[in-house]
């Protein structure tokens, strides 16, 4: 039997995730999620400020993070059209544009449709640009020098909703979802922390632990993953029982197989222990 | 002069920069570094692309080992570049500007290109992180010392607290002490241990970067222009 775990190929230990993994996706079996402070800290300052307070969300991530992150921005996007919030987007990767538009086009566009929420009244699209870090300095002082115009190449000034907005101490929160660089740290460090502009932070679950020293003082709230995006999917089923409902909860439906895989993973690292000591007592290799 | 004019360029614009972080007057001179950094980065992706264009050419015509991948990128450069570039597909809704569509634009070529080949592509790559995740978990996590059994155990409580297993197999233990379920477990361990370790190294970090700009300011460091042969 240790023979043939010493030399377990390892397309099983695959097949064994791949299970873990579609079973529950096809399953459609979910638990149930209690918001963490760091989460319920983040949604009760979206509850708090006074409706249509402006919330700038910068979307730092690509496609490779999409499936952790998206779920997070969906359901922040979603708080912000029911507290009607102004919503301001840009990106500062180049493949974030589309992920972008898609959450414009899905939430805003098309599940908020009867709100008749409209572009240049209620919320823009800056879009993306190149300057990385520069572009959160600069927005600092002047936002219309890194976006003069929207998306569409519409001049700020002409766009109800931006001709009055001058820099980032316009905005009552900033929503940096992110996944690297440019994102979490520098909107940290030249916005939320010399600004004093409160800032909440999704990030994917690799760069989460590099997050929790700026919490609470110079991040108000942090959605770590897709655990991060269930708790605020549950906290806001809290507040509006209409969202407890299975279409509004994509990252609670995505921590069923984060469940199976984690317990997965811990069973393979136990079984390889177990072989190991059991080999160290045949007087195997140490 | 090869590398005094680039050094000369990089001191006075990092020195605007730490000045106008002190001194609100200088702002505006730091929004105009800000403002050509931007154009130099937008430059920059042309130079990149240029660059991959010309290595990747050379590596086919020279036939090197794995030349058939280069063309592969190539040809989906080109095809990505031309799409964008000409707005294929992407319909403009003011009749009298046709090209006034985004590049990007919902139903053109190029979105098509990135919800339907980029996106499952790199989300794939992503994915299969899992299957690697577990097959190391099973061949290198070996408890062979105190500090590597420190950190399994610490992997086992965090890789239970973040998901309903820690809250299900711990829900017997009273709400008074929250520190004994592996959520709480959990809190305490991102919250003290790493954030004490993440402070340490990020002061560490920090004054690396201190160092090491003061140097390229002062032209000490010049290795980032490259060298003569450069």
């Amino acid at each position: 039997m240790l023979h043939i775990l010493q030399n377990l190929d390892r397309r099983w230990i695959y097949l064994a995730m791949l299970v873990a993994v579609a079973g529950p996706v096809l399953a459609q079996k979910s638990f149930p999620e209690k918001p963490t402070k760091l989460v319920q800290d983040a949604f009760d300052y979206v509850e708090r400020i006074p409706e249509g307070s402006n919330v700038l969300f910068s979307l730092d991530y690509a496609p490779s993070s999409d499936g952790e992150l998206s779920p997070m921005t969906t359901t922040m996007v979603r708080h912000c059209c029911l507290k009607r919030h102004k919503m301001f987007f840009m990106t500062l990767w180049p493949d974030g544009l589309p992920l972008l538009q898609r959450n414009i086009q899905k939430i805003i566009e098309t599940e908020f449709a009867d709100l008749n929420l409209k572009e240049g009244e209620d919320y823009v699209n800056f879009g993306f640009n190149a300057g990385k870090e520069v572009v959160i300095i600069v927005m600092g002082t002047n936002i219309r020098k890194m976006f003069p115009t929207d998306i569409n190449g519409k001049n700020l000034a002409d766009i109800p909703l931006t001709a009055n907005i001058s820099n980032l101490s316009d905005m009552q929160l900033i929503v940096n979802i992110s996944a690297g660089n440019p994102g979490m740290k520098e909107w940290v460090q030249y916005a939320s922390s010399p600004l004093g502009i409160p800032l909440v932070v999704g990030s994917t679950a690799v760069q989460a632990p590099q997050a929790y020293p700026y919490y609470p003082s110079q991040m108000l709230g942090l959605l770590a993953a897709i655990k991060g995006a269930a708790e605020y999917e549950a906290a806001l089923g809290n507040k509006y029982p209409k969202y407890q409902e299975q279409k509004y909860t994509e990252g609670i439906r995505r921590m069923a197989p984060q469940f199976w895989a984690h317990l997965l993973i811990i069973g393979l690292i136990v079984l390889g222990n177990g072989i190991y000591f059991a080999e160290r007592v045949k007087g195997g290799p140490r | 002069m090869k590398s005094t004019v680039p050094w000369l360029i990089a001191a006075v614009t990092g020195c605007v920069m730490i000045v106008a972080f002190f001194v609100p007057v200088a702002e505006s001179w730091r929004d105009e570094a800000g403002i050509w950094f931007e154009i130099l980065a937008a430059i920059a992706f042309v130079l990149g692309g240029a660059n991959l264009f010309a290595q990747h050419m050379q590596k086919i015509s020279a036939r090197r080992a794995g030349w058939g991948y280069s063309a592969i990128t190539l040809v989906t450069f080109v095809v990505s570049l031309t799409v964008g570039v000409l707005k294929v597909g992407a319909f403009s809704e003011k009749e009298d500007y046709p090209w006034a569509a985004h590049y990007i634009a919902e139903g053109g070529a190029l979105w098509w290109l990135f919800e339907y080949v980029f996106n499952p592509l790199q989300a794939t790559v992503f994915a299969l992180l899992a299957f690697y995740v577990a097959s190391a978990a099973f061949r290198a996590f070996r408890a062979k010392t105190t500090e590597a059994t420190v950190l399994l155990t610490t992997a086992f409580i965090v890789l239970l607290g973040r998901t309903y297993a820690g809250t299900w197999l711990t829900s017997a233990v009273p709400d008074d002490y929250p520190a004994l379920t592996f959520p709480g477990m959990t809190a305490i361990i991102m919250g003290v241990f790493n954030t004490a370790g993440q402070r340490a190294i990020m002061i560490g970090i920090a004054l690396g970067v201190a160092a090491t700009s003061l140097k390229v300011l002062l032209g000490v460091d010049r290795s980032y222009l490259g060298s003569d042969g450069d």
